[in-house]
């Protein structure tokens, strides 16, 4: 073996470790431990709207408590709580769609907590009846169509969807996704699994392709051409009809949108919801983070920030696009029954083949 | 050598190391063993099938894609001397700095019924969308195609190396022998390259199988879309593992049946490899046709997405874009730093102890702690989290009744929780990049600096780590820009108000606003570029130069696949 050192010896070795460890403790601040202290609440959150950096900066604006994130998958984020168990750092898990906070709830992360302001506030359908979990914010489930192919007035009703008249004509994202499930469970609800599982193969039939994309995409599709029917959640067309790209108006300007079973039992609605964890390490502060986001202020931002549907009474809309789309009805339904229904609507939509 | 730290062999690290690793997916194989909630027998009759059949026609499909795409650009680079090849040789790299969900998303507004081509198309013609037919994007041939075109630089790189590395004596002698240029391809040089050849196009097909989000965007069910959906929709976890149980069933025999093919066949070469090669001179066509192979795979990976990313940016992009991306930069390069030297100083590890002592036990974890690979990142995520968990607890168990202090969740808490994920995903990529390299070294070498009187932990540091350097490097390089693609397991083990790229890219695009997620998209593949273009300088240095350095003369050129 000559003397020649070779190029990758010990101390490069180590000194790259060390580097490495020195970040390490940088970038996470050494050992994280739940801040106890005041001031602070740690939010897991499976929203991925950049408006909620504004509301949770509100927030912080007026109490004075910090806010700090995770933001993940929904049943991830469910998964992290319970694997954390007792020493989770976790004061809120605020996700989206009912069924996911019916699933949480189930898996026993949510703490019932009493507070007159929320119960005043919230519209029982909306939220756990032990104040497990609430809603604070609302999307309804529409449908879209071409109004250059279709008349006024021939759909008004999820129902109209399975007609066998809209053959070939339907846009609709996967059976997987969470929207469509929760409409299923909706429908298992109010007309029992057997007639449900008959619409939804009607649906499927009137498909004009195979389910993919986002709702958007939809929309997107109708307005090119390729069907004539879309369902598709309103704050994504809301987003589009206060776009300024030429391209969105103009699809907004060829679609025609419909708020489903007016005349009966109401528009299909989710909601966004939070609620309190059982080992919350600081759950003064996170009720008061709760009861923020049920006042008019955040209420508002629901809707400005992200075309979502405020769930308390009088909240101020702020948004050009949700006030021309007007007042609807929404099914009353409680909203605990997504969750119920979930699973059975998963296996039904798989037996009839909506991919 | 001190004599505390002989108390830890090497051996005996190694199989720690490499249990830790696979310790992930070994929590995720013992799930098949819970009783599930009943899921598992609605999924195995009613989607089952399904998955089998599209997840084979994803991998083969796939396979042929990279194929193709790889080892006729490995080959013209590689042997024959053509306009722009020196371009080619590094730029042919590039389509690994996309994540693959990315370059879906990135087609998908180019070619979807709503995009500017088909747009084009009907205002050209007058059509509407449903007078005329186009490839739909979003399907399974789609899937394979946007695979093919991320994947294929796992089989160039490898395939390039071990043509660049053959004798051109070799080839030569075939020729003198009657072989025509293809015929000395097909009989001599492609089955020399065999071992390169399977291990790339394997890591390929590994991701392939692990691959979430341009299967779940396409809608084509899979076995990673039907894991998701068991443990999604279906709420049953157990049934998920069962799933990617299942998975991991078939890499395993992928793999085995691979090994079990090739036998007891040895690639050996004696002889100064490449010592004089004559390159093949393309000229008039042939040399414009071997540019246009050149292209595809460079303009269809890279610069037709990347070009439509940075004008989707300029024109709409991230409102965010600012100071802001500077933490997010640093984030996703640190960590992928870290994790780089982590995975491979674990897989210098590992394979060294298996090179020590080749026992069956140790062959067995050794092989365990690369399949993480093939798993989707969020069930690797789960994986760590049960095991990482429980140790936090443990340590804060301990830490109170000693010293009387809570300190919450040490480990899952910080980003250690990530690395171990990464490292757990990623070790198949450093470790077969470093098992390639130390196959390479003859026995002997070991042999004569144990006579010299040095121990095996000497002798890694003084002879083998200084001849793996490209090796080590190259690892470090690919786990690295896996690592700043990674999505899942990011987003699950993450510290509270750590962003990365990948997670901004991902918040953007879940909420429908693609325009608006190009520029993280973008900013990933940047930050990307830096390491994929020192890996591909460093494939492409000429190989003599390594010959000619002292180590390298020592070195029996035995290229030896264990």
């Amino acid at each position: 073996m000559s003397r020649h050192r070779p190029a990758f010896t010990r101390p490069t070795f180590a000194t790259l470790l060390l580097a490495a460890l020195a970040t390490l403790a940088l970038s996470t601040g050494c050992g994280r431990a739940p801040d106890t202290g005041e001031g602070v609440i740690n939010i897991y959150s499976a929203r991925h709207y950049q408006s909620d950096d504004a509301l949770y900066q509100a927030f912080t604006d007026a109490t004075g408590i910090r806010v700090r994130r995770i933001e993940g998958t929904d049943d991830a984020l469910i998964e992290r709580i319970l694997q954390e168990g007792s020493a989770s750092p976790a004061d809120i898990l605020f996700t989206v769609d009912a069924g996911r906070l019916w699933r949480a709830e189930q898996a026993g992360i949510f703490q019932a907590i009493e507070s007159p302001v929320l119960r005043e506030r919230i519209p029982a359908q909306l939220r756990h009846p032990e104040g497990k979990w609430f809603g604070f914010s609302s999307r309804a489930r529409m449908i879209f169509y071409d109004a250059e192919r279709i008349e006024a007035g021939a759909i008004t009703r999820y129902e109209d969807l399975a007609d066998p008249r809209w053959v070939g004509e339907l846009c609709i994202r996967s059976g997987g996704n969470i929207y469509n499930l929760s409409l299923m469970a909706a429908m298992i609800a109010h007309t029992g699994l057997e007639a449900a599982e008959t619409w939804a193969r009607g649906v499927v039939a009137n498909f004009a392709r195979n389910p993919q994309g986002g709702d958007t995409d939809q929309l997107r599709a109708v307005a090119a051409g390729e069907c004539g029917i879309a369902v598709a959640n309103s704050y994504y067309f809301a987003r589009l009809m206060s776009s300024e790209d030429p391209a969105d108006r103009a699809v907004v300007r060829r679609l025609q949108w419909v708020f489903p079973n007016q005349q009966d039992r109401g528009a299909h609605v989710n909601i966004s919801g939070a609620g309190i964890v059982t080992s919350a390490p600081n759950p003064a502060q996170a009720l008061a983070f709760l009861e923020f986001l049920a006042s008019p202020q955040a209420q508002t931002r629901f809707a400005r920030g992200n075309n979502e549907y405020p769930v308390v009474a009088g909240a101020a809309l702020e948004n050009p696009a949700l006030e021309q789309l007007g007042p609807f009805e929404a099914d009353p339904i409680d909203a605990m029954l997504y969750g119920v229904h979930q699973a059975e609507a998963q296996r039904a939509l798989d037996r009839i083949g909506w991919k | 050598m001190t004599g505390g730290r002989r108390l830890l062999s090497l051996p005996v690290a190694a199989l720690l190391v490499a249990a830790l690793v696979a310790l992930p997916v070994v929590t995720v194989a013992l799930h098949v063993f819970l009783p599930d909630e009943g899921a598992w027998r609605h999924i195995a009759r009613v989607l089952l099938p399904e998955y089998i059949g599209n997840t084979l026609l994803l991998v083969s499909g796939t396979a042929v894609g990279v194929l193709a795409l790889g080892l006729s650009t490995a080959w013209l680079v590689a042997v024959c001397r053509f306009p722009g090849r020196r371009i080619f040789e590094w730029a042919l790299v590039l389509p690994l700095a996309f994540p693959a969900y990315v370059i879906a998303y990135t087609y998908t507004d180019l070619l979807q019924v709503s995009g500017p081509v088909q747009t084009f198309i009907r205002d050209v013609t007058g059509w509407s969308a449903r007078d005329y037919w186009f490839p739909p994007i979003r399907s399974l041939g789609g899937a394979v195609a946007m695979l093919s075109l991320v994947l294929y630089p796992y089989v160039y790189l490898l395939a390039r190396a071990a043509f660049v590395q053959q004798s051109s004596g070799i080839l030569e002698a075939a020729r003198t022998l009657g072989c025509s240029p293809w015929g000395a391809f097909v009989k001599v040089a492609l089955p020399m390259a065999r071992p390169a050849l399977v291990a790339g196009v394997l890591l390929a097909l590994m991701e392939t199988l692990a691959d979430f989000g341009t299967v779940a965007y396409f809608g084509v069910p899979v076995f990673t879309t039907g894991i998701y959906r068991a443990w999604f929709s279906l709420g049953d976890p157990v049934s998920a593992a069962k799933l990617a149980a299942v998975l991991l069933a078939f890499v395993f025999t992928l793999v085995a049946l691979e090994r079990w093919n090739r036998g007891g066949m040895r690639f050996h070469q004696l002889g100064a490899p490449a010592a004089e090669r004559k390159p093949y001179q393309l000229t008039g066509g042939r040399a414009a046709l071997a540019v246009g192979i050149c292209l595809v795979p460079l303009t269809f990976g890279f610069l037709l997405p990347a070009g439509r990313l940075a004008w989707l940016a300029w024109v709409g992009g991230d409102a965010q874009f600012g100071v802001r991306y500077f933490g997010l930069l640093w984030n996703s390069v640190s960590l992928a730093a870290i994790s780089a030297v982590v995975a491979v100083a674990a897989a210098v590890v590992v394979s060294y102890g298996l090179r020590l002592q080749p026992g069956r036990l140790m062959r067995l974890v050794h092989r365990i702690s690369g399949l993480g690979y093939a798993i989707p990142g969020s069930v690797i995520a789960v994986g760590v989290l049960i095991p990482l968990t429980l140790a936090d607890h443990g340590l804060r168990g301990w830490l109170s009744s000693w010293f009387g202090l809570d300190t919450g969740l040490l480990l899952t808490g910080g980003i250690l929780g990530l690395l171990f994920a990464y490292v757990a995903r990623f070790l198949a990529v450093s470790l077969q990049s470093v098992d390639a390299g130390l196959a390479r070294i003859t026995p002997a070498m070991d042999d004569a600096a144990r006579a010299l009187g040095d121990g095996p932990g000497r002798t890694l540091r003084r002879v083998h780590l200084p001849i793996l350097r490209a090796n080590l490097l190259t690892a470090g390089l690919i786990v690295f820009v896996d690592v700043m693609k990674e999505l899942p397991a990011t987003l699950i083990l993450r510290p509270f108000d750590f962003d990365t790229l990948a997670v901004q890219a991902y918040k953007l695009a879940a909420d429908e606003r693609l325009a608006e997620a190009s520029t993280a998209s973008l900013a990933i593949v940047v930050a990307g570029l830096i390491p994929v273009i020192l890996l591909a300088r460093q494939v492409s240095r000429p190989a003599e130069r390594r010959q000619r350095s002292e180590v390298g003369t020592l070195m029996e050129p035995a290229l030896a696949a264990s």
